[in-house]
């Protein structure tokens, strides 16, 4: 059996991140999108510290940090110089930085960066606070989070104020692509990445990356309280094109935000004090505020619900099943289509953060670290022709 | 070669397009406006082949030519005053991470309070930046050394940026014949830039990297030892100029009428030209007086300094910086270079013309009369005697 873990990442293992790093995860999943040909930047932070540690680098790409707040400049620079030289249609910028070093500290240079126009992706990961630094208070910083500098106490609910809207922002800059998206969703996170790239001008991005060490939860929860916040609708999956929402991710099942609180030591205040209650309520009403402003849970314009139209499935017919908005997951093997929708292994139709359904994973499944038997309680729902 | 009437600004801007930098970054402040809007022109006029990028601040345009050299092209910046403050954190950085960034200082006096005019106080303030630090006395040095400079800061022994100061309004304003060389003297000279290393995907490097406590320091000693090996390479490159431009450069520092002088000025920039008019004029009168005019205050050539002052008897140093509660900075490094010598001078530091106060042919007079009756006792020159001062 072939090896079932990829070790040819550009981001490299042997970093030092801490377990269950939200950030991480997600820059390896950009770095995959992208592929090799970029060259990346990126602000002093986590993520800098733990992939270059002299003479240790986890980056497989051209990379350069400089400061905490000049990353989008140095991306600028970066762009300039290819350009000039003829090198910009082979190479990618990426620019890279934390929620601190992109919405505060580096705020301005990101804002030049959009105004002129470079041809750059700006990559947000936002873990929603100063983590690097212990845990201090961002613009990102979300309602109530309790941080070292915006302390639940005696007179305080924690963070008094709500996120910045970066996203926003850059659509008023006349950003042609900016997203949002959820580490938990790293189909989506690909997705976007792929499809900024593919779009010239100014990108940007801005990815929810959990931080266990900083919101205090278990540090197996990394992707499930990265999908939880968003099927609660406190962090919108968004995608703006030339200053249109062109997507946004629904909500099949809503959960209340108290599920997606109560894991987390940041917001353990709110539910050990009196008053923590209309505390909550008041997160709720932040999460049905953009559940009803982005209509995170209308049905789709075209309600296309797949159907099922025969027993024999060819590969086109399958990849309407691809478990998206609301749709069943199918998938297949060794000629035989599986329902996997009512799986727990197969959130959104995906697995594992490798596999998609909607395809035929039968060359995918020799390398997995299991074997067909783990099919074998699946609904079988037709046959595959490829 | 052709000799014009042209203002300091123009004459560095044209320096610098010779140099075919492919990306120029910048943000206005006076009086460094000038030079970047000469070159904004070249490149609106396909003169300049360059990627001119407008940036939201000094910090980003420093940080803009720093992403720009890391990916292998010749780069350039300019500033003054709060611009080289707001710059400084980068400037710091460019020096560490090794890039051959050149960037034109035109000095300016630092706010509080607000002071368009010309002192030294801002490039002195980022003397420990890493940058090697240039002083031009005219306008004909300030765009020299800009062709040296790029040679300087691209030599793989050095691969250090250059910062080239030049006085604000003396000379960024100034009116003067310049000779600027035609392009192929200047390609002749400078070849393409060859970086070290380079931001490239067929060769994919980690830039910017943090270094624990065991490899810092060995990293910091290595910068200073290129520091070092800079002043043996300011001087080749300053032959080079001569036989390449037919004009002569000074290298690391001019010596003016100090073979027999007992008396030796020191001092940087435009105020050697006033200097050396005072010398000229008591020379006649048979007073043995002298300048040693010190081009590079980083890396500060001591051994060449102090042997050409060791004859002197008595040196008076003229700055326009202050170090606010200690000695002003020129001095006491004079100072200290010749601790444990067997020369000792007199040495006296004098601080004058911050703010843009004129420095006239009297202040220096004034100088050397307080230097022969109060030997080493530093002070002010030209201080109001009208106003009430705090504290007096």
């Amino acid at each position: 059996m072939a090896q079932a873990v990829d070790t040819d990442h550009l981001f490299a293992s042997g970093h030092t991140a801490c377990a269950g790093c939200g950030q991480s995860l997600a820059a390896r999943l950009v770095l995959r999108a992208a592929g090799p040909n970029i060259i990346a930047t990126n602000s002093t932070g986590c993520l800098e510290v733990f992939s270059s540690n002299y003479p240790h680098s986890a980056w497989r790409v051209p990379w350069i940090h400089s400061l905490f707040e000049n990353s989008a400049a140095v991306a600028s620079g970066v762009e300039a110089a290819l350009r000039i030289s003829g090198r910009l249609d082979g190479i990618r910028v990426i620019g890279q930085g934390g929620d601190g070093g992109t919405a505060d500290i580096g705020f301005g240079a990101l804002s030049g960066m959009f105004e002129r126009g470079h041809d750059i992706l700006f990559v947000c990961y936002d873990n929603e606070a100063y983590m690097n630094t212990g845990v201090q208070r961002s613009g990102l910083t979300p309602f109530d989070a309790s941080t070292t500098t915006s302390p639940a106490g005696r007179e305080s609910w924690g963070n008094r104020t709500g996120k910045k809207n970066l996203p926003q922002i850059a659509v008023a800059h006349g950003v042609p692509y900016v997203a949002t998206t959820s580490v938990g969703y790293p189909f989506d996170l690909d997705k976007k990445v792929k499809k900024a790239l593919s779009i010239r001008g100014p990108k940007y991005l801005q990815v929810f990356v959990p931080c266990p060490l900083g919101w205090r939860h278990d540090t197996s929860l990394c992707t499930s309280i990265a999908k939880m916040v968003v099927e609660t609708g406190l962090y919108p999956v968004l995608e703006y094109e030339n200053g249109v929402l062109t997507s946004a991710r629904r909500i099949t099942k809503k959960r209340p935000v108290e599920e997606y609180l109560k894991p987390q030591g940041r917001y353990a205040h709110l539910f050990n004090r009196e008053g923590g209650a209309e505390e909550v309520a008041k997160i709720q009403a932040l999460a049905d505020d953009n559940i009803a402003r982005f209509g995170l849970m209308d049905k789709p314009a075209e309600a296309k619900k797949a159907e099922v139209v025969a027993k024999v499935f060819t590969a086109s017919e399958l990849a309407g099943f691809d478990g998206l908005e609301g749709r069943p997951a199918y998938v297949a093997y060794k000629g035989r289509v599986y329902d996997v929708t009512g799986s727990s292994l197969w959130e959104d139709g995906e697995h594992q953060l490798e596999h998609r359904a909607g395809r035929d994973l039968t060359r995918e499944m020799e390398n997995a670290p299991h074997d067909e038997d783990s099919l074998g309680s699946l609904p079988v729902v037709g046959e595959f022709k490829a | 070669m052709a000799r014009r009437m042209m203002e300091g600004s123009q004459a560095v801007a044209s320096a610098v397009a010779l140099c075919r930098p492919q990306v120029i970054s910048a943000y206005p402040i006076t009086p460094q406006t000038h030079i970047v809007q000469e070159l904004g022109q070249k490149v609106a006029d396909g003169d300049l082949v360059a990627e001119f990028v407008n940036v939201e601040s000094e910090h980003s345009a420093a940080s803009v030519v720093l992403g720009a050299s890391a990916t292998g092209v010749r780069v350039y910046t300019a500033s003054s005053s709060q611009g080289i403050m707001l710059m400084a954190e980068v400037l710091f950085n460019i020096s560490g991470m090794r890039l051959p960034v050149v960037l034109t200082c035109v000095n300016r006096a630092l706010s509080a309070p607000l002071s368009i005019w010309n002192d030294q106080q801002d490039s002195i303030s980022v003397r420990d930046s890493g940058f090697l630090q240039l002083y031009a006395e005219n306008n004909q040095e300030a765009a020299d050394l800009v062709y040296q400079a790029y040679r300087i800061a691209e030599d793989h022994r050095i691969a250090l940026p250059v910062m080239v100061c030049m006085d604000g309004y003396i000379l960024s304003h100034a009116w003067e014949g310049v000779d600027i060389p035609d392009q192929s003297t200047v390609d002749a000279f400078l070849p393409p830039f060859e970086p070290i290393y380079k931001l490239d995907p067929d060769q994919p490097l980690t830039f910017g990297m943090f270094m624990e406590p065991d490899k810092y320091l060995e990293n910091r000693y290595m910068i200073q030892n290129a520091m070092e090996r800079a002043v043996g390479v300011i001087q080749e490159v300053a032959h080079d100029f001569e036989r390449a431009f037919g004009r002569a450069s000074a290298g690391v520092m001019e010596e003016y009428q100090t073979a027999d002088a007992s008396t030796v000025f020191v001092v940087m920039g435009s105020l050697a030209s006033t200097i050396k008019e005072v010398v000229d004029e008591l020379r006649e009168r048979g007073e043995k007086v002298g300048l040693l005019r010190l081009v590079s205050y980083r890396p500060f050539p001591q051994d060449l300094v102090c042997g050409a002052l060791a004859r002197a008897k008595s040196i008076i140093v003229i700055e326009k910086a202050l170090s606010l509660g200690g000695p002003a900075p020129l001095v006491s490094e004079l100072r200290s270079a010749f601790y444990g010598r067997p020369a000792q001078p007199g040495v006296t530091g004098f601080v004058a013309g911050l703010g843009g106060r004129d420095i006239t042919v009297d202040t220096v007079k004034a100088a050397l009369e307080r230097a022969r009756t109060g030997a080493g006792v530093d002070g002010f020159l030209d201080l109001r005697t009208d106003l009430e001062l705090e504290g007096e």
